[in-house]
């Protein structure tokens, strides 16, 4: 393998990875902020003990997504020396930002979240909270900025810098505000919501099954339910509109969603299907006639920009953008099916007996994640060839200087470590989770001290 | 050589003075690191580890904005150096990860062997970092074989050569002593006698790399030293450091730790302004032509992203500042282990 693919597949690996927990630090912040809210107004000690339960996984949570970030900035230097010379004056602005108002931020007052609940008042504690979850937001706020002017670049020009091209900086807030930003934000922010609603959904349906902790668990379940009614609507109102930015923006990309090839033709929506991409047809899918053109465009008649009007090698892989894309319309909607079906349990009064429904909610906390993950590689394979749309091809972005070998070294290396840490991940959250929502008293820390020395 | 002080060379000195917070601060909690596996018993240890609790993760920000400022303000700096030192780089992501999972999982479970597993990876990689830091330090000061396309390829034996090796183990002197330093400050009682003895090998271990060091460089560098015989004004940099350095003792022997704790702190800000000095106006330097040298003018940003982000750190630092203090004075005092501690 060539170093080109080599620091491609490390840098989706490495970024997928990262990816798991960026969504459950974002996600429990807000789950974090209404359980402290609620604590803080009504002062019941089974608040408090949620509270700094639902601290103890978010500590985790967070580790490891600091631990796995600081790869991902590192890596656009030492795997894209060539795409670092030619955007840092326009994406790395957007990369310092996150830095001096988002990190900062966040793991400044994570210390006084973990740390400091017997050593500030209740209130400032929970202003810290919510100076965490801010915090989190806007560390997602600047790098999806970033990422959107890769996928529909703005405000910039191409200058000669001493014979070499690069993008210079023309307008700061035409760069923030790209005409994919907002859509790009909203829907991102609306996936890491629901991966922390469903986390903590997952959890006391867990506890609910075992017959645990059951009155800490309905309060959970009912905080959990309150966030993902309105981020799985919200997901599908802001990927619909997502959408249509990619048919103005990424016509490639959107044609590639929907395996549309015909330009001639009014665009179908398909269910699923697969893409035979000799005879540019889906097989197996069922599609609904004409339903794109009228997602879009309001009209089922109207034509849809298809691949057939792109160059050969202007062209993403179809068919792993159709199944990634597709995977991820198919679980927004089972979200909502699930969050609609929970609440009208909930509203019946039989939503903590449904035993077979508990345990779908104790398995649905896979669901987002899922989503997440493909979501992020339909949009990024979908532009591909191109690294920056329309600017830099991937194939002409990567370090010339790091040899194939240096990257498969590095690769199997990070394979391993980060087999390790997951491991370690899912037993440490095990272990909290059994451990549930109850104080670790001082008698306890005693008796693991005798038990060590 | 024409000194103006312009937008560039303003960028120059806010990436130091990024670098060098994230030395005085994660310097030394990765010194505590390096220190952990000389404290004997889990009570000591969980002491140790917690006094740099709260404060480790925030302080490693301080290298993440450094790289995204650098990337943004000096782009193809941030390109060479990162691509040229793949290999060393790698190494130290690996063990940055490390130790940022080992402090967090190491109390987590009760097991004898859990514990020493990782109180093995914490020390290991918190002396790696240190080390791998000091010797592309040391490689940056030695110049490096960049060439037209300003790219260059480091091969890891060439970069393993005595001097920067050298550099490397000043660079972990250094930290432990300042972390022990900071340790003594944190810590009370037999605990605290016992740290008093590390702050003095500590700082024998450090005087004598560094004056080896600084010979070297003498010798071999000379014009590392450059402008210290043009402007011999700068001298008084030199002596300030020496002074500082010889501050810490005396503090410590009055029991004046926080005092001593600053001293430490100027000596790390002034070794590396001296660094700074010699370097300027290059980032890294040609070994194969000067003219190939990344300087301040030729790898920087337009001057409308250099504007913007002086812009976004005038508004950014105060905060910064600010809940960097209100952090550090929340959680002053002795370490105390409660039932949210490591
Ligand atoms: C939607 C949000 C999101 C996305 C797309 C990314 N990250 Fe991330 N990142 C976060 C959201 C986040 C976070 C929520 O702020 C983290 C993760 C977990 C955490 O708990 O903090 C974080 C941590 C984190 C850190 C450590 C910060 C620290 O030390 O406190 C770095 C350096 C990066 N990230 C860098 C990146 C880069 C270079 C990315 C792109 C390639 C990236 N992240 C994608
Ligand atoms: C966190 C969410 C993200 C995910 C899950 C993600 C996913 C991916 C995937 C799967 C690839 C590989 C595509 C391929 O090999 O064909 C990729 C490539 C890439 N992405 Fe993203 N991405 C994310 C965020 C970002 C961000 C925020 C940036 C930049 C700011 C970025 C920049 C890149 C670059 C430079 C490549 C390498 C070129 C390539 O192989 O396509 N990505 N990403
Ligand atoms: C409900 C139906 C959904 C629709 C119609 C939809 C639509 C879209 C579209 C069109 C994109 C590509 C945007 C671009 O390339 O610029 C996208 C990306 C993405 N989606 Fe969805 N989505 C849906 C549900 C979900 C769900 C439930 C999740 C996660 C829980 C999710 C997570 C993502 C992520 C992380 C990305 C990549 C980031 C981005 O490009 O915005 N999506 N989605």
């Amino acid at each position: 393998m060539d170093a080109e693919i080599l620091a491609r597949l490390q840098f989706a690996f490495t970024i997928a990875f990262h990816y798991i927990y960026p969504p459950l630090s974002i996600g429990l912040g807000i789950i974090l902020v209404i359980t402290e809210g609620l604590y803080l107004k009504t002062r019941k000690k089974i608040y408090e003990n949620l509270t700094r339960f639902w601290i103890r996984i978010f500590a985790l949570t967070f580790s490891l997504g600091v631990a796995t970030g600081i790869v991902m900035e590192f890596e656009f230097g030492t795997n894209w020396a060539t795409y670092s010379r030619f955007v840092g004056d326009v994406f790395g602005s957007a990369l310092a930002a996150e830095g001096i108002f988002a990190f900062f931020l966040e793991s400044g007052f994570l210390a006084i979240l973990v740390f400091g609940w017997n050593r500030v008042k209740p209130p400032v504690h929970f202003f810290a909270t919510c100076m965490v979850s801010l915090g989190s937001i806007m560390s997602a706020v600047w790098i999806v900025v970033a990422n959107s002017w890769m996928q529909t670049p703005a405000g910039y020009q191409i200058v000669d810098n001493n014979g070499v091209m690069r993008a210079e900086i023309t307008d700061f807030w035409a760069m923030v505000f790209n005409p994919s930003s907002v859509d790009r934000l909203s829907h991102v922010l609306g996936g890491c919501f629901l991966a922390g609603a469903f986390l903590v959904i997952s959890i006391a349906a867990y506890y609910l099954i075992k017959g645990k902790f059951i009155e800490e668990a309905k309060i959970s379940l009912k905080t959990g339910l309150f966030v993902a009614l309105f981020a799985s609507l919200f997901q599908l109102y802001t990927g619909h509109s997502s959408a249509i930015g990619v048919s103005e923006n990424q016509p490639a990309k959107l044609a590639a969603f929907e395996a549309h090839y015909d330009s001639n033709k009014p665009g179908d929506l398909y269910l699923f299907g697969w893409v035979d991409t000799e005879n540019k047809k889906v097989n197996y899918g069922i599609a609904i006639p004409g339903m794109l053109s009228y997602l879009l465009y309001g009209d089922t008649q109207k034509p849809v920009r298809g691949l057939d009007s792109f160059p050969l090698d202007e062209i993403p892989n179809v068919n792993f953008v159709f199944q990634t894309y597709h995977l991820m319309v198919a679980i927004g909607f089972t979200l909502i099916g699930i969050t609609l079906f929970a609440l009208f349990l909930l509203i019946r009064g039989k939503l903590f007996d449904t035993k077979w429904f508990l345990y779908v909610l104790a398995f649905s906390v896979l669901l987002p994640q899922i989503a997440n993950q493909v979501g992020w590689f339909s949009a990024e394979v979908g532009r591909q060839p191109w690294i920056v749309y329309g600017l830099l091809k991937t194939s002409e972005a990567f370090s010339k200087n790091v040899s194939a070998e240096s990257i498969l070294f590095s690769l199997i290396l990070f394979t391993l470590i980060y087999i390790i840490l997951f491991l370690l991940f899912i037993f440490l959250l095990d272990k909290k989770i059994k451990h549930g929502p109850v104080e670790i008293t001082e008698g306890q820390n005693e008796n693991v001290k005798q038990r060590i020395s | 050589m024409e000194f103006t002080f312009d937008l560039n060379t303003t960028w120059f000195i806010l990436i130091g003075v990024l670098f060098s917070g994230y030395a005085i601060l994660d310097g030394f909690d990765l010194g505590v690191g390096a220190l952990h596996l000389f404290s004997k018993g889990d009570e000591n240890r969980r002491l140790l580890l917690n006094s740099i609790g709260p404060v480790w993760d925030g302080n490693e920000v301080w290298l993440v904005t450094g790289g995204g400022a650098l990337f943004a303000a000096f782009p193809d700096v941030y390109a060479t150096a990162f691509s040229g030192f793949y290999i060393p780089f790698m190494l130290l992501l690996f063990v940055l990860i490390f130790r940022a999972v080992s402090i967090e999982v190491r109390s987590k479970n009760e097991k004898a062997w859990w514990r020493k597993t990782f109180d093995f990876a914490f020390s290991f990689s918190s002396f790696f970092i240190a080390l791998l830091m000091g010797i592309t330090v040391g490689n940056i000061i030695q110049g490096l074989p960049i060439g037209a396309d300003k790219y260059f390829t480091g091969s890891i034996i060439q970069m393993l050569n005595p001097y920067a090796l050298a550099v490397g183990i000043t660079t972990v002197a250094a930290f432990m002593m300042h972390g022990s330093i900071y340790l003594v400050m944190k810590t009370e009682g037999n605990l605290q006698t016992q740290i008093k003895g590390w702050v003095q090998n500590t700082m024998i271990f450090f005087i004598i790399s560094y004056a080896t060091v600084t010979v070297a460089t003498l010798i071999y560098m000379p014009y590392m030293a450059e402008k210290f015989r043009e402007y011999p004004v700068l001298f008084l940099i030199a002596i300030a450091n020496m002074l500082a350095i010889a501050n810490i003792p005396r503090e410590i022997s009055k029991n004046r730790e926080f005092l001593a704790f600053l001293s430490s702190s100027v000596a790390i800000l002034l070794l590396l302004t001296i660094f700074a000095i010699g370097l300027f106006p290059n980032f890294l330097i040609s070994s194969i032509n000067p003219a190939y040298s990344l300087n301040i003018y030729n790898a920087s940003s337009s001057d409308g992203t250099l504007n913007i982000m002086l812009l976004m750190a005038i508004i950014g630092i105060p905060f910064v500042l600010a809940y960097t203090i209100s952090i550090y004075w929340v959680f002053r005092g002795k370490v105390k282990i409660d039932s949210t501690s490591y």
